[in-house]
């Protein structure tokens, strides 16, 4: 008798899933070959999970230590790279569809010095109606071309001077992102606006009771002739610092104040028919306007609350060209100039001294397969005063498991 | 906040302007079932393909065009089996609703079918290997007929207005493309047994249905661009075995092909692949006449 229950409930659970089966795909096989697979998700039940490992040896004529951008506060871990052998950092990231209407991802990065930081952990919406995303939790920002892309996926081994200069590399923060795409089908319109808790550089302290930044930005894109499409965009950022520190972490300086970030980005891409298999052409460039204004104190006591009111701007533009399959070179130039400023903050991190910092650099990767790449880079940095750094960075990238699909 | 206002403004304008479309606005990943779309949408129906046959579907760019194409979309195919996992995720993220996977709208013609080489171990030093199997389904035209019919009833169900519409065009297309397999089966006899060396595993289901008899890839391993030792290994292993030809879509990279032809002399064979992979394969029709026409030509 139990054994017959048992029997019975076995016969409705196995049935159970293909009747759910056939509610979304109609009765499909009339030959009776069994179907393969079932309408498939990343990794079924278990989230996706990929890991990146990357490391660099580096060789710099000058000493990273010593390194500054005259002009420029610069946020925390911004400098040129690490002389010798260095692991970078390496990201655990592991994503799935939560439900039908939310999916979560988190990425997790071990730094060289052992320590572990949430690099971004978010939910998105998933077919929210009329074309709205929601995105909350920590993320990377929507402002510019590059800064919402991973480092492991940047065409050089660093990123361009303004984004280093402005917003410290990377800008990522705790927050919520609204997107719209505009209801038309022959190009791609989309509006985004972002308020953030403000910690991460050029924001500072949480100002504003923990809602101190907010951006807005605009994407417009599209194709060009048979295999080009491009992508460009307009981004304001507006941030406030309470006692952002910058420089020396034993001695910071301090800003407290106002940043305002204005970022015109452009992307074009190329490859014979739209097939990037053989030989591709990636062109991007972007363009930086910072306005700050507020109080600099610094960490040496040399100078106290003095005012601050001054424009920094900078710009890149780089081509990557894949001359074979696998093989691909770069070259990059990039800028950044910071207004003069005021007697009372002479001699410290905002004072240019006349000096506008400048980089060329060359770069040629090889990729075995799409999940790993070494890269060999060249970089001659006119960052010091009357100071060239030549540098030559050796890099690997590579991806285990799970690699998600890239951006545009 | 005023940007914030402005935003508002320009986006309920926009919202406003949209024009109501009666038809299905469908996408479709691949060209193949771009076409299959036409036979069985007709009107009823507005295909846009992502993807041309020059395309490598593995590696597509999720360029700015297709994230507005899915904004609105009511209808998306693809191949399925992780043949898109590289780019159509990124391109769900802001897609509509109604072709998010799960839901009817979204329909993975592999789903359908019976995939051959499910790999038995998953490595990444075996190449991109698909966990779920070979997922160029659409070199079999029996495989083309097992997803008509799903596709016709998906439609039915997603657009229950135009429903009669959908099954009287999947009958008349189930009638015609009975008799052109029949037509194909009639003259593909010669080619059973043959033995071809492949650029890519992408013809799989076409050696099944034909009873070709696959000897070697050009690519070292799925997805690596051929190379010149692996090409050379491959020589020396086909001179016991005779083999007719060297098959590669439309999307490949002729180079090694040609190079391996010069050696091995025997002809580098070009198949369409997909719809449009060569002039002569306009539809659904066409391409399985000029696979057929040309295997024949060169298995003489």
């Amino acid at each position: 008798m139990k054994l017959q229950i048992l029997i019975r409930r076995a016969i409705v659970a196995l049935l159970l899933p293909s009747w759910a089966q056939a509610q979304v795909n109609p009765p499909f096989d009339q030959s009776g070959s069994p179907a393969g697979v079932r309408t498939a998700s990343a990794g079924a039940f278990n989230a996706a999970m990929g890991v990146i490992l990357n490391g660099t040896y580096g060789r710099l004529s000058q000493d990273p230590a010593t390194d500054v951008l005259p002009g420029f506060a610069l946020g925390p871990d911004t400098g040129p790279g690490e002389r010798g052998f260095s692991l970078g950092e390496s990201e655990i990231n592991l994503n799935a569809n939560i439900d039908d209407k939310f999916f979560g991802n988190l990425t997790f990065t071990l730094m060289p010095d052992n320590t572990a930081h949430v690099e971004e952990a978010f939910i998105r919406t998933i077919g929210l109606q009329e074309g709205l995303t929601l995105k909350t939790g920590r993320f990377f920002s929507g402002i510019g071309y590059l800064n919402e892309q991973h480092a492991h996926v940047w065409d050089f081994v660093d990123a361009p001077l303004p984004y280093r200069a402005m917003l410290a590399n990377q800008l990522g923060d705790d927050g919520i992102q609204v997107r719209w795409l505009a209801p038309i089908e022959l190009f791609l319109m989309e509006f985004g606006a972002e308020a953030l808790r403000g910690d991460s550089f050029p924001a500072g302290g949480a100002a504003n009771k923990g809602n101190g930044t907010q951006s807005f930005f605009v994407h417009v894109g599209g194709d060009a002739g048979i295999g080009g499409s491009w992508r460009s965009g307009l981004s304001h950022l507006n941030a406030r610092a309470d006692n952002r520190e910058t420089g020396d972490a034993a001695h910071p300086d301090l800003f407290t104040g106002k940043s305002d970030l204005n970022i015109a980005d452009f992307v074009w891409k190329w490859a014979p028919n739209g097939n990037p298999t053989v030989t591709n052409f990636k062109f991007q460039a972007e363009y930086f306007q910072r306005a700050e204004k507020g109080s600099f104190t610094t960490g040496s006591g040399s100078v106290t609350d003095a005012p601050v009111d001054g424009d920094q701007s900078g710009w890149y533009a780089q081509a990557v060209y894949q001359f074979m399959p696998r093989w691909r070179v770069g070259v990059r130039h990039d800028e950044v100039k910071a207004d003069p400023v005021s007697a009372a903050l002479q001699d410290t991190a905002l004072d240019p001294a006349g000096h506008k910092p400048t980089r060329e650099s060359a770069m040629i990767d090889f990729s075995n397969s799409e999940f790993s790449r070494v890269r060999l880079q060249y970089n001659r940095d006119y960052s010091r005063l009357n100071q060239a750094d030549n540098q030559v960075f050796l890099q690997y990238i590579m991806s285990i498991g799970a690699h998600g699909a890239h951006q545009f | 906040m005023k940007t914030m206002i402005k935003f508002a403004i320009l986006a309920s304008l926009l919202t406003l302007t949209q024009p109501v479309l009666a038809t299905l606005r469908a996408v479709a990943c691949e060209p193949e079932w771009g076409a299959l779309l036409q036979e069985l949408g007709g009107d009823d129906v507005s295909v846009y393909t992502a993807t041309s046959a020059l395309q490598d579907p593995h590696r597509i760019e999720p360029r700015p065009s297709l994230i507005a194409r899915l904004r609105n979309a009511d209808f998306l195919i693809c191949s399925g089996a992780e043949l898109e996992i590289g780019w159509l995720p990124v391109l769900l993220q802001q897609a509509s609703g109604r072709v998010q996977p799960g839901v009817p709208g979204y329909f993975e013609a592999a789903s359908v079918v019976r995939l051959l080489e499910i790999p038995a171990r998953l490595d990444r030093a075996q190449g991109d290997v698909h966990a779920a199997g070979n997922p160029h389904i659409q070199t079999d035209p029996r495989n083309i007929a097992q997803v008509a019919e799903a596709l016709a009833q998906r439609l039915e169900a997603v657009d229950q207005a135009h429903a009669a519409n959908y099954q009287a065009r999947y009958a008349d297309f189930a009638k015609r493309w009975q008799a052109a397999t029949q037509r194909w089966q009639a003259q593909v006899g010669p080619l059973k047994g043959i033995r071809v060396v492949v650029h890519h595993k992408y013809f799989t289901y076409l050696e099944d249905w034909l009873g070709l008899q696959e000897v070697g890839q050009l690519e070292p391993k799925p997805g690596i661009p051929p190379t010149i030792g692996h090409m050379t290994e491959l020589l020396a292993s086909i001179k016991q075995v005779p083999t007719k030809m060297i098959l590669r879509s439309a999307y490949d990279d002729p180079r090694g092909d040609e190079w391996f032809s010069e050696r091995a002399h025997i002809p580098a064979v070009l198949l369409p692949g997909t719809v449009d992979g060569t002039p002569e394969a306009k539809d659904l029709f066409s391409l399985f006449d000029v696979t057929v026409q040309t295997l024949l030509k060169n298995a003489k």
